[in-house]
């Protein structure tokens, strides 16, 4: 592990000009994820925020290949890429798929589970801002609990978020992990991580995003820290069926410090309607999810 | 080289898939396409054919990995019916934006609902607009021809190619095909060369968002909008017709078999009356032709083997000196007529083409279409326009309409 970021892939893979919105959780993910991943590599998405990151025909930002699907085929799409590159002998290059939660949680879930049960030798990355972002921020089933969307803009989410990583621990995957641009490091290496393990690999990101949660584009890191210290989001690993905190989370487990979700709420504009009730259930979800972690983790 | 096997039209697919050498195969089993699915896997895994087999979750995915494969650079293959290729119709829009040269069987089935397992061409049909060239094949030689001659074509023109045939008549009715030696396929189909390879050598964006007008790239080069992509694709489409003529001529010099490229006649010399369908309607429509000569009227048959690009000078000068078009199709355009009844009108616009079209809907869902009821049905239409009334609403063959 890189002890702190100067010691990193020092190369840039988005080069300036990259089209995301101001502040993107999203932008700062992509660029420690590209350069644990370097040059070999290609990348395949879905309409989705990162397919506006690429930039507009003919120039793009990125320097690594990319091939838009899409919205429900990213992981075929994948599997399509593995298998010509296959047929052609060309078995080092590393296949990413990189697909909002859009394309991951809803549309693409089929041509996912697909892949992962063939064992599709490619890295799967669902980059989860919680929301139809690219489109104008409407409900996902990735949307927290609470929070207003412009479909849900008056009753809020009513429903919890989809537990993914349960769904994609169930195709007994060799390598599984979450991460948050927040945490830098800890991404950068679970990325270097899985480049090296063969069979389906599958990557959560958290990614804050200020027009879509509504808060100041220079709070991005410091929200994603928050979800991290509240337990809404658990950096970990699954490494063939074994769950291992890391990174920050590691480190609240092992204290048991974690802070209550409301330093995490009230940060941002879209839980400004959120019911006392729906706080208290919020909190309960993440408390019921964080023992399960400290158990499995135990084990 | 090349020896005769009695085999189903399936069998003539995969057979002609394998003799192509196709890298990649993607494909979801769908009745009455699943055996060719199955072949292609006996194939793969008993190492006959040297490709990657990829058993998708769905038609969707087929047809994508197929996209992302072509891209890298492999032949790919896949095949469907029915319900199936509408599953694919995003991804048969994305696979012709993107100039892939991918070659799809087409294994035509009734479209639910409700469920019908068995054959019409509604399928094939309604994916008309999506920038695929159609070819339909009569019978199981010409299924195995027309998949060599597709990835030829296709990987001329960058486009992709549709081998359309009837599910059951063709898919699982046996009949005697001349199998081409593999060398012979090999000299006649050069290896694919990709129009751009998705490479980390090269970085690109393949397929982003553009703008409807042309901008400059970062070089300084004046660079296509979507609409001008959109122009190359109908342009390649247009052009593509003189492909698919001249391989088809060249097919019949190499292999001694002649398709007929865009379309086919059968005794239309003297023919007053003329015949249309696609299919194995049309190779019906030669036995109806050959008893209505028996009875005297001067009938021909001209069987429509590509729907797009549409043949509008080849029909023009086929049906040039027609006194009576009838048509068999086995699709509808709800609310209007068969299609192809629409497109020949259309063709004819401002020829010397004036007689009447009498358009019969037949063999929806699978019923059988018998030489025998297009023979009255041809004779009905022949009575009514020798009576003075040329004029003729939609009939549908064989079907309780009342």
């Amino acid at each position: 592990m890189p002890e702190n970021l100067f010691k990193m892939n020092a190369k840039e893979y988005i080069l300036p000009g990259s089209r995301s919105c101001q502040g993107c959780g999203l932008s700062l993910a992509y660029r420690f994820a590209l350069k644990a991943l370097r040059e070999n590599t290609i990348v395949t998405l879905p309409a989705s925020c990162l397919c506006v990151l690429h930039g507009l025909y003919p120039n793009t930002s990125v320097n690594i290949p990319c091939l838009n699907c899409t919205f429900a085929s990213t992981a075929a799409s994948a599997s399509g890429i593995v298998a010509g590159l296959n047929a052609l002998n060309k078995t080092d290059t590393t296949v990413v798929a990189f697909a909002g939660d859009g394309g991951s949680f809803d549309m693409g879930i089929q041509s996912l589970s697909g892949a992962a049960e063939r064992g599709t030798d490619f890295i799967y990355v669902s980059y989860d801002n919680e929301g139809y972002m690219n489109t104008g921020t409407q409900r996902s089933s990735a949307t927290p609990m609470g929070a207003l969307t412009t479909t849900t803009p008056v009753l809020t989410k009513q429903q919890h978020k989809k537990d993914f990583l349960k769904i994609m621990e169930a195709h007994d995957l060799p390598y599984a992990a979450t991460t948050s641009p927040s945490y830098p490091i800890d991404l950068y290496e679970k990325f270097v991580k899985a480049k090296r393990i063969k069979g389906t690999r599958f990557i959560h990101i958290h990614v804050p995003c200020p027009p879509g949660w509504s808060y100041p584009t220079k709070d991005t890191v410091r929200i994603g820290r928050l979800a991290v210290e509240t337990g809404i989001v658990v950096l970990f690993e699954v490494e063939n069926g074994k769950l291992r905190f890391t990174g920050r989370s590691r480190t609240l487990a092992e204290k048991g410090n974690k802070l209550p979700i409301i330093t995490y709420i009230e940060r941002q504009g879209r839980f400004k309607k959120m019911s006392i009730e729906q706080l208290s259930q919020f909190q309960k979800w993440v408390d019921s999810r964080w023992n399960e972690f400290l158990r499995r983790a135990a084990n | 080289m090349s020896d005769v096997q009695i085999i189903t039209g399936n069998q003539a697919a995969a057979m002609a898939a394998r003799l192509c050498n196709v890298q990649v195969v993607a494909a979801y089993p769908i009745t009455p396409q699943s055996q060719l699915a199955e072949i292609l896997s006996q194939y793969v895994e008993s190492g006959s054919l040297r490709a990657e087999y990829v058993r998708v979750e769905s038609e969707h995915s087929a047809m994508t990995v197929c996209i992302s494969a072509s891209t890298v650079g492999a032949r790919v293959f896949t095949a469907t019916s029915a319900n199936g290729l509408l599953y694919m119709h995003e991804q048969l829009h994305w696979a012709a934006g993107s100039r892939l040269p991918i070659v799809m069987c087409v294994v035509n089935r009734g479209v639910g609902a409700p469920w019908s397992i068995f054959n019409d061409q509604q399928d094939s049909l309604s994916q008309r607009d999506t920038g695929w060239i159609q070819i339909h094949c009569r019978d199981n030689q010409e299924i195995m021809d027309s998949v060599i001659q597709a990835y030829r074509i296709a990987e001329q023109v960058y486009a992709p190619v549709m081998v359309c045939y009837d599910g059951f008549v063709l898919s699982h009715t046996m009949m005697p095909v001349h199998i081409p030696g593999a060398n012979l396929v090999r000299s006649f189909l050069p290896p694919y060369k990709p129009h751009t390879i998705l490479s980390p050598e090269n970085p690109k964006n393949i397929n982003p968002v553009l703008l409807p007008n042309p901008r400059m790239s970062a070089e300084g080069i004046l660079c296509d909008g979507y609409m001008e992509m959109r122009y190359k694709l109908q342009k390649a489409m247009e052009d593509s017709r003189e492909v698919i003529i001249k391989t088809s001529r060249e097919f019949a010099d190499a292999f001694g078999r002649d398709n007929g490229g865009m379309l086919w006649e059968y005794r239309t010399d003297d023919a007053e009356v003329i015949l249309s369908a696609m299919g194995s309607v049309a190779a019906e429509a030669m036995a109806a032709v050959d008893q209505l000569r028996a009875e005297g009227i001067g009938a021909g048959v001209v069987g429509i083997r590509v729907f797009r690009p549409f043949p509008k000078e080849d029909v023009a000068r086929a049906f040039r000196k027609a006194k009576a078009i009838i048509l068999f199709e086995k699709s509808i355009s709800y609310g209007y007529e068969g299609g192809l009844s629409s497109e020949l009108k259309a063709a004819f616009y401002r020829t010397d083409i004036h007689a009447p079209v009498h358009d019969y809907i037949v063999g929806l869902g699978g019923r059988d279409v018998k030489a025998r009821e297009l023979v009255e049905a041809a004779k009905s239409s022949v009575e009514a326009i020798r009576s003075g009334t040329p004029e003729k609403h939609t009939s549908w063959l064989n079907c309780i309409t009342e």
